[in-house]
């Protein structure tokens, strides 16, 4: 197995509240990676510092082995280290397809790719892509038109549009109804196994994600708690502690 | 479908009437020039703040700084420019026709190649300015412009500068007499000016009609839609609304050098960094005409130029009134504008709804999934 995703040792504090205390975890290649933990544990800050939408305190990121905890969020999201938004971000007035065409990858850099026109392979990715999460029917209506739901699903296509090399998830199936919850692990799973995605999802669901990864880190007070298998974290004290609060 | 039907046709018709315009209404030749510049001005402010989600209120900097960076370039290679502008008027000028033409030409290349840079140069700073900060943040470029330019005496400072006349020989000489007959050269003036404005309004629409269907203005929308998101999907946001702008100072940078040849003299205030009348126009002709749409920008510098000459003629003393009037109907009241309100009732003009499929379609869609 191979780290694709290394965190050493990071740190980060807003202003007197530290989020993240000194936290030490990797990522498989080709897993699912679970992140759980209490409200205001860490987990989002930890997943923004990997993105790089803000800098770290201390420690060190790498992916692939190439440090990234200077870089910005384009040039890491180009590396192929790609994030979905806990509050669900799309692009509200497009229509899904050209939402579908926004998330094509900016790997390749060449100045001429700015001025081409929607090509016809593309599209009908796009088209195939849309119709894995149900939503091809509605691909010609404005993504701001959508339900919640159906929006996350979307968000979720436009990141495998992406070919990422892993996927961060940031709560995937909040607010979505327990029907399509089954239909996006589903999802979830068979973009793993078929497009060999890697996955690091935070989810507060303990159903979802106690089936859907294979290992799993907890996070508590800023600070890795524990980690190991679905079983092992289900059975660990100081976990089932830290969610239900005891001291 | 109805659009494939009325494009050539509508298209073919108003570039018709463009043409002939000069002919049929002589005596409104400079207002309709006007027109075609309320045009290219709503079409590249919306480009930024439609397109882009960007609403620059200093806009309005790169037609003054084209005006007089064409200006400069008109008189350069003739005169001392600082002798030129001298307030003194010592220096007797006259232009031959030779000169005049290269002397336009060449302003005009300066005017947009000029642009071009300010625009890189002014977007490194004021893209770190997101919402209601970048719009304060161009329009303080404008004025600031307008001032620096007023202090600076060797084009001419406050005073401005009068830009040269067209050549009086033009009237005898054969090339201009043939297809107008007998003519002044202040009227041949109006007519060459007024093509130059048509042409540069038909370039800008077909360049952004252009642009729109290009991955490029995909990602004008996918920037004004979320940029957070964008960012995070690796999308390169400050090359897209550098260039963005370039272009958008491109187009401008060239209406202000025609402007200010029509005008005939120009200074800083009131005539190329006007932000409080031009400066404002081109935001609220885009808003009245649906911003983010291609069209709209059209039909909103029409309308709203229509309004503006009418009140100014019939209603002179309460122009300003009506057009306040018009400016808070379509804020508040009002803000998708004409092609907006359009395309809110009627979507399916417009492509968008729920798509059954046919059942072919569904099972092929469904084959796909099991391949």
């Amino acid at each position: 197995m191979t780290h694709l995703i290394e965190v050493e040792g990071v740190s980060k504090a807003f202003g007197g509240v530290i989020a993240n205390n000194a936290i030490t975890m990797s990522v498989e290649k080709g897993s699912i990676t679970g992140l759980i933990g209490p409200n205001g544990s860490g987990k989002t800050t930890l997943f923004n510092s990997i993105v790089g939408f803000h800098p770290i305190d201390d420690g060190s990121i790498r992916f692939r082995g190439q440090e990234i905890s200077r870089l910005r969020v384009p040039q890491i999201a180009r590396l192929g280290l790609l994030r979905t938004f806990q509050q669900t971000r799309i692009f509200k007035k497009l229509n899904c397809v050209d939402n579908m065409y926004a998330a094509l990858s900016h790997r390749e850099g060449h100045f001429a790719g700015m001025f081409a026109k929607k090509s016809g392979e593309a599209e009908e990715r796009a088209e195939h892509l849309l119709d894995f999460v149900g939503l091809y029917q509605k691909r010609k209506l404005r993504a701001g038109d959508l339900s919640f739901g159906q929006q996350k699903l979307l968000e979720f296509a436009m990141a495998v549009m992406n070919e990422p090399e892993v996927l961060l998830l940031d709560e995937p199936t909040a607010g979505i109804n327990p029907t399509l919850i089954n239909g996006l692990i589903d999802r979830l799973r068979l973009a793993n196994e078929q497009f060999g995605l890697t996955l690091f999802v935070i989810e507060h669901n303990m159903r979802v994600i106690m089936n859907l990864a294979q290992h799993i880190y907890c996070l508590a007070h800023g600070e890795l708690l524990a980690d190991g298998s679905p079983r092992e974290l289900q059975e660990d004290q100081r976990v089932i502690d830290a969610y239900l609060g005891a001291h | 479908m109805l659009k494939d039907k009325i494009e050539r046709p509508g298209y073919l018709l108003i570039a018709v009437l463009g043409l002939i315009a000069p002919m049929v209404f002589p005596a409104y030749v400079q207002q309709i020039a006007m027109l075609w510049i309320m045009i290219v001005f709503a079409l590249t402010w919306d480009a930024m703040g439609g397109q882009m989600g960007y609403n620059s209120l200093g806009n309005i900097f790169f037609f003054g700084a084209g005006m007089y960076m064409a200006a400069v370039a008109q008189i350069w290679p003739w005169y001392d420019v600082g002798e030129y502008t001298d307030p003194a008027g010592a220096l007797k000028t006259s232009f031959t026709i030779g000169q005049y033409f290269t002397g336009l030409a060449l302003g005009i290349v300066m005017a947009a190649v000029g642009s071009v840079i300010l625009a890189v140069l002014f977007g490194l700073i004021v893209f770190g300015l997101r919402g209601p900060y970048f719009a304060i943040g161009t329009l303080g470029i404008a004025i600031a412009a307008g001032e620096l330019i007023g202090a600076w005496d060797w084009v001419g400072g406050g005073g401005g500068i009068r830009l040269p006349v067209f050549p009086s020989g033009t009237d005898a000489d054969p090339l201009f007499r043939v297809p107008f007959g007998a003519i002044t050269s202040a009227d041949l003036q109006g007519i060459f000016f007024y093509w130059a404005c048509f042409l540069l309004a038909a370039a800008t629409f077909f360049f952004f009609r252009w642009l729109y269907t290009t991955r490029f203005g995909l990602m004008l929308n996918a920037i004004r839609d979320d940029e957070t998101k964008s960012e995070a999907l690796g999308i390169r946001t400050t090359l897209y609304k550098t260039i963005a702008w370039s272009m958008s100072a491109f187009f401008l940078g060239i209406s202000g050098a025609l402007f200010g040849n029509i005008i005939g003299f120009i200074e800083p205030l009131e005539v190329a960094f006007p932000t409080v009348t031009f400066g404002i126009f081109m935001v609220l002709m885009a808003l009245l005409g649906g911003k983010g749409t291609l069209w709209g920008p059209v039909i909103g510098a029409t309308l709203f130029h229509v309004i503006k000459e009418v009140t100014w003629t019939h209603l002179l003393g309460w122009q300003w009134v009506v057009l306040g009037l018009l400016i808070v109907l379509t804020v508040v009241f009002f803000q998708q504008g004409i092609v907006g309100w359009i395309q809110e009732r009627r979507p399916e003009w417009f492509g968008i709804g729920v798509d059954r499929g046919t059942a072919g379609q569904q099972a092929d869609a469904a084959g796909k999934i099991a391949r």
